[in-house]
């Protein structure tokens, strides 16, 4: 057999969604090889929830193509309902039954084969940490409980994609803990896309990170490419004491882009705290080090600070609104 | 259909657990034991013309008023209200799957609940030791006409329940739609206006639409395909709708 190139797992082209008189999801492209962990994030509001109930086959979308490895979603629904495990937002769950039972029904639901689904079961509520609630009852469940109920049915029929919308919410940090090692433990045999507003989150178990705001993609990438895309800028914080004065002429020789962004005041052994910026995204610590001491100056610190994706989101978002901002007006001109 | 029979169990089970489904049998019962016990009453005083089997059945709209709205009005309604609707659709099943899965259910669940009234019967045969009062006739058309006609009011209960995500809402829908059938139909054909001669088509869709009527046949013994035609067709058309009004609020939510 001649080399097939590998097919992607979600492949979305110009998906939009318009409810009445209002675009949720605005011309959305990308694509999502196999195996990776996807993380989604965007406001409230941004068209998160919405793009994944497309990607499920629940809500039809206005215009543009979806398909899930190699189906579309519009015209085959069917195969694509087998080859996905979707947890929606708020995680609905019924109220009366046995967390053994829920199971049960929905990997008849999704043709597991009968023989294979009670040792599945028992996988699964082994892997979320369910085994000592199997038998209670799901509305007498703890929130945490329950979240983990939502996992273990999305995870139950080994679909080649998983779907989540904020599975994390409402977990306790232990439990955080549990479902990042779960989902990172997919990584390579699935290919999951997660949505959540915890950010670190995102950052420690995702390969590829889509922001997303006001139904448009707004930055895509690791999110190391992200930082040095969306910022665009390093910085650094010293504490030093000493003479100060020649220091932003030194600074300049090292990087012409670096400068002072703030100093802060002397504590009582004259040591003040210097943030330092630079558009370099090369590592030029030592070289402040050393410029710094040949001046003498008496350094007790010296870090570069990681902007959190937590920047990268806000910065990402605000980009996007000044966007929108301008547009109206640009297109007011005559 | 090939998850019919999972969404059916499924459901029997969670009908089995509902607090509505114990409301209704117990509501059924106790009011068909207090009818039966009046009829026999009656009897014991003075031979009657007709057997006591078609006075049961002549009361049968009444517990249907209370038992199709007990036993349908959350089936779908609720799956909207938690939200569960959207787990189950994005399975591989469809819509009319769950919709017939559900209407199954109930239709079992309704004629379960009538059936267990045979226990009635199986008592007066034991102690009555009077022939006569057991003619069979009678309790085979009436319970046929139970059987028949329960297919369109679960049908209709099933309907009203897609309509909203209120399970109240739905279950005084469902009791609207029942009364308009049952006892509106009655009313209708008693109405003068409609022995004009412009209206006579009008007229005759109200006569065939005549649930008492239809039920005064079976007891005789007179199954008429018009009328099974009736009843099949209705129930066809309601789950029709439901299954659209589903997917029409999926479309516009």
């Amino acid at each position: 057999m001649s080399a097939i190139p590998p097919q992607p797992a979600i492949e979305v082209n110009h998906l939009v969604k318009a409810y009445a008189g209002v675009t949720a999801v605005n011309d959305i492209s990308f694509t999502v090889p196999k195996g990776q962990i996807i993380g989604f994030l965007g406001p409230n509001g941004a068209g998160k929830s919405t793009t994944m109930r497309i990607l499920t086959g629940y809500l039809p979308a206005t215009s543009g193509q979806v398909s899930i490895c190699g189906y579309q979603v519009a015209s085959e629904p069917d195969a694509v309902k087998r080859r996905i495990g979707y947890m929606p937002e708020n995680n609905p769950l019924p109220e009366e039954m046995r967390v053994s039972e829920y199971l049960y029904f929905r990997g008849r639901l999704k043709e597991v084969a009968r023989g294979k689904l009670g040792s599945r079961i028992d996988e699964v509520l082994e892997l979320c940490d369910l085994k000592r609630v199997r038998h209670k009852i799901i509305g007498k469940l703890s929130k945490g409980f329950r979240q983990r109920v939502g996992i273990a049915e999305s995870v139950l029929a080994e679909p080649p994609v998983i779907i989540m919308d904020e599975p994390t919410i409402g977990l306790d940090p232990h439990q955080i803990l549990i479902v990042r090692d779960l989902i990172a433990s997919l990584r390579g045999r699935m290919t999951v896309l997660i949505s959540s507003h915890i950010l670190p989150e995102i950052e420690m178990t995702c390969d590829r990170v889509l922001i997303i705001n006001q139904g448009r993609i707004v930055a895509e990438g690791t999110p190391a490419n992200l930082r040095k895309e969306v910022l665009g800028q390093s910085a650094y914080e010293i504490e030093a004491a000493g003479p100060m004065g020649s220091l932003p002429f030194l600074l300049g020789t090292i990087d012409p882009g670096l400068s002072v962004a703030s100093e802060g005041v002397a504590d009582e052994q004259g040591f003040r705290t210097i943030k330092l910026k630079t558009l370099n995204s090369e590592d030029v610590g030592e070289a402040i080090l050393r410029a710094c001491q040949s001046e003498g100056m008496r350094i007790r610190a010296l870090s570069r600070a990681h902007p959190t994706l937590e920047d990268v989101f806000l910065a990402a978002t605000r980009r996007s609104w000044d966007a929108v901002a301008e547009n109206p007006k640009s297109q007011a001109r005559p | 259909m090939k998850h019919f029979l999972t969404i059916l169990s499924h459901e029997v089970r969670m009908l089995l657990v509902s607090t509505n489904t114990y409301i209704a049998a117990v509501a059924f019962l106790s009011l068909m034991g207090f009818i039966f016990t009046g009829i026999l009453e009656d009897y014991s005083k003075a031979v009657q013309d007709v057997s006591p089997a078609s006075v049961f059945f002549q009361l049968y709209w009444l517990p249907v008023f209370f038992m199709v709205p007990l036993l349908t009005s959350k089936c779908l309604a609720e799956e909207r209200r938690l939200g569960t609707i959207e787990t189950l659709l994005t399975t591989p099943v469809t819509t009319a799957e769950v919709v017939l899965g559900k209407y199954a259910a109930a239709y079992l669940l309704y004629i379960a609940f009538w059936g267990s009234t045979s226990g009635l019967f199986y008592i007066l045969k034991r102690f009555a030791g009077d022939a006569r009062l057991i003619d069979p006739g009678p309790i085979v058309g009436g319970y046929l006409f139970v059987a028949v006609s329960g297919l369109l009011f679960i049908a209709i209960g099933v309907f009203a329940s897609s309509l909203s995500r209120n399970q109240s809402v739905a279950g005084i829908l469902s009791l609207t739609f029942l009364v308009g059938i049952i006892l509106g139909s009655r009313y209708l054909g008693q109405a003068s206006w409609l022995d004009r001669e412009a209206l006579s088509p009008l007229k005759d869709a109200v006569e065939y639409a005549q649930v008492n009527q239809h039920f005064q046949d079976f007891t005789r013994g007179v199954v008429d395909t018009r009328e099974l035609l009736f009843y099949v067709s209705g129930t066809v058309l309601a789950l029709i709708f439901s299954v659209l009004a589903v997917e029409a609020k999926l479309l516009h939510s």
